[in-house]
């Protein structure tokens, strides 16, 4: 399997402080989640693959240019009806008007909202102005869908829901990067597992083998912490 | 006591009664404060929310600048565009001193400045929310700018409604370029400023109320629209 996403030796310095140090990888899988503890730098390196940041040491190399989508821990909508937050999207990438509320329709449609597009998004549930973001990221027909801690604040059946959307938009052919505290959700989601340790790449393995036989004892430590 | 009382009575009278006199100079008040505030949101908010959302070299300086033209004199602004319009100055051809429009050139100067600064603090707030995800979507800054302008549209009928405060209740520069000139260029403050140097105090007094009047019911109006925004739009 071709790598779609290569970094050698990716870094990002803060005041003097490696954020994120070193990051080697060969991302060929299609749904890969980022696990490690807080503060290991998971967020910064969604965000240097994303290009929201810029790395200060390294590289970023993509063989064919895909287009992306990123999804926060917090979504952020704005003060308008949830169907327009998904238009806004879509208006920016130049399409034209009724192409727009045509796709932005079918993603609300997708995750289940279409009851709920001409709802001011701001006062919509978490876990439904979540379910916005995914429609507004959907909509984008990314190849390339990041998600940042989607589920971090959300109740169960949210993230049911979610994992159910993210399933979705990754069986429609995007490749999926995504972070999460939720072991669980991590052996539900993942081909591959992504272990990161005080900004360094710690193991790259597939999913099974890291669950069950992690190679390194910053892993086992990881596991046996989160494992509830 | 009985004259304070007498120009209370003959004050309340003045309104009551929707003098012809009092009601012109309320309507030029109105008109010009309105629109030199329309002519400074046109020009501060896109400044404010650009000086929030752009990266440009002397960006600091500008928003420095801008905070301390809050304070900016109104007598000083007066005299500066009087200096512009009068006859010999750069723009005296256009023949607009002592008119109501170098009222409105005046009060817009003084009020832009204040509309942007506060722009650009409610935008910036915005945009420590909205940046990645703006960024993540593609939007341009400017984009961006436009974009939080019209999300914080709500939040920003305060800069507005400051702006108009500070437009509506100002002497110095309006008295300046203005002349306050009977019946073409009079308005309330200077009306209030003139009629008690002479000693009338009823009109005065009627003008007060009015100018109380007017800034509490745009104050009440809007804190009702945000009020009913956040119930509407979160």
């Amino acid at each position: 399997m071709d790598a779609w996403l290569t970094t050698s030796g990716l870094g990002l310095r803060e005041s003097g402080k490696h954020i994120v140090e070193d990051v080697s990888l060969a991302l060929a899988a299609q749904r890969i989640v980022l696990l490690g503890p807080n503060g290991a730098g998971k967020s910064t390196l969604l965000r240097l693959i994303h290009g929201l940041l810029h790395p200060s040491s390294g590289a970023l190399r993509w063989p064919r240019n895909l287009t992306q989508a990123m999804v926060f821990q917090r979504p952020v909508m704005l003060r308008t009806t949830a169907i327009a937050n998904v238009i806004y999207g879509l208006k920016l990438k130049g399409l034209p008007a009724n192409e727009c509320v045509q796709r932005a329709g079918a993603a609300l449609e997708h995750v289940g909202l279409p009851h709920l597009a001409q709802r001011p998004a701001r006062l919509l549930s978490g876990g439904e102005q979540q379910r916005v973001a995914l429609a507004r990221a959907w909509a984008l027909e990314p190849e390339l869908l990041i998600l940042d801690e989607p589920t971090a604040s959300l109740d169960p059946a949210s993230t049911r829901e979610v994992e159910r959307i993210v399933g979705e938009i990754a069986a429609a052919g995007a490749r999926v990067l995504m972070t999460t505290h939720n072991l669980g959700q991590a052996r539900r989601m993942a081909d591959e597992i992504v272990f990161i340790d005080r900004g360094r790449i710690v193991e790259h393995t597939p999913a099974e083998q890291f669950f069950s036989l992690p190679q390194t004892e910053a892993a086992q430590r990881f596991l046996k912490e989160e494992t509830p | 006591m009985t004259t304070l009382g007498d120009s209370f009575l003959t004050a309340w009278q003045l309104v009551a009664d929707a003098d012809a006199k009092l009601a012109g100079i309320v309507w030029l008040s109105l008109t010009v404060s309105l629109s030199a505030t329309l002519v400074a949101c046109v020009i501060g908010m896109p400044v404010g929310a650009l000086l929030a959302v752009g990266r440009f070299p002397g960006r600091r300086l500008l928003v420095v600048l801008f905070n301390g033209l809050m304070g900016l004199p109104p007598v000083v602004v007066g005299l500066l565009v009087y200096l512009l319009l009068s006859r010999a100055g750069p723009l005296g051809s256009f023949g607009l001193l002592f008119s109501p429009t170098a009222m409105v050139i005046a009060q817009a100067v003084l009020v832009t400045p204040i509309v942007a600064a506060l722009t650009r603090q409610v935008i910036a707030d915005e945009w420590t929310e909205y940046r990645e995800q703006l960024r993540s979507l593609g939007a341009s800054r400017a984009r961006a700018a436009a974009t939080l302008l019209w999300d914080g549209r709500f939040s920003l009928s305060t800069a507005a409604l400051a702006g108009f405060g500070r437009a509506i209740a100002e002497v110095g520069a309006v008295m300046i370029v203005g002349g306050n000139i009977d019946g073409v260029t009079r308005v309330m403050t200077t009306t209030i400023a003139l009629e008690t140097s002479k000693g009338d105090l009823p009109l005065a007094l009627a003008l007060g109320f009015v100018l109380i009047a007017v800034v509490l019911a745009i104050n009440a109006f809007a804190y009702a629209l945000r009020g009913w925004a956040e119930r509407r739009w979160g």
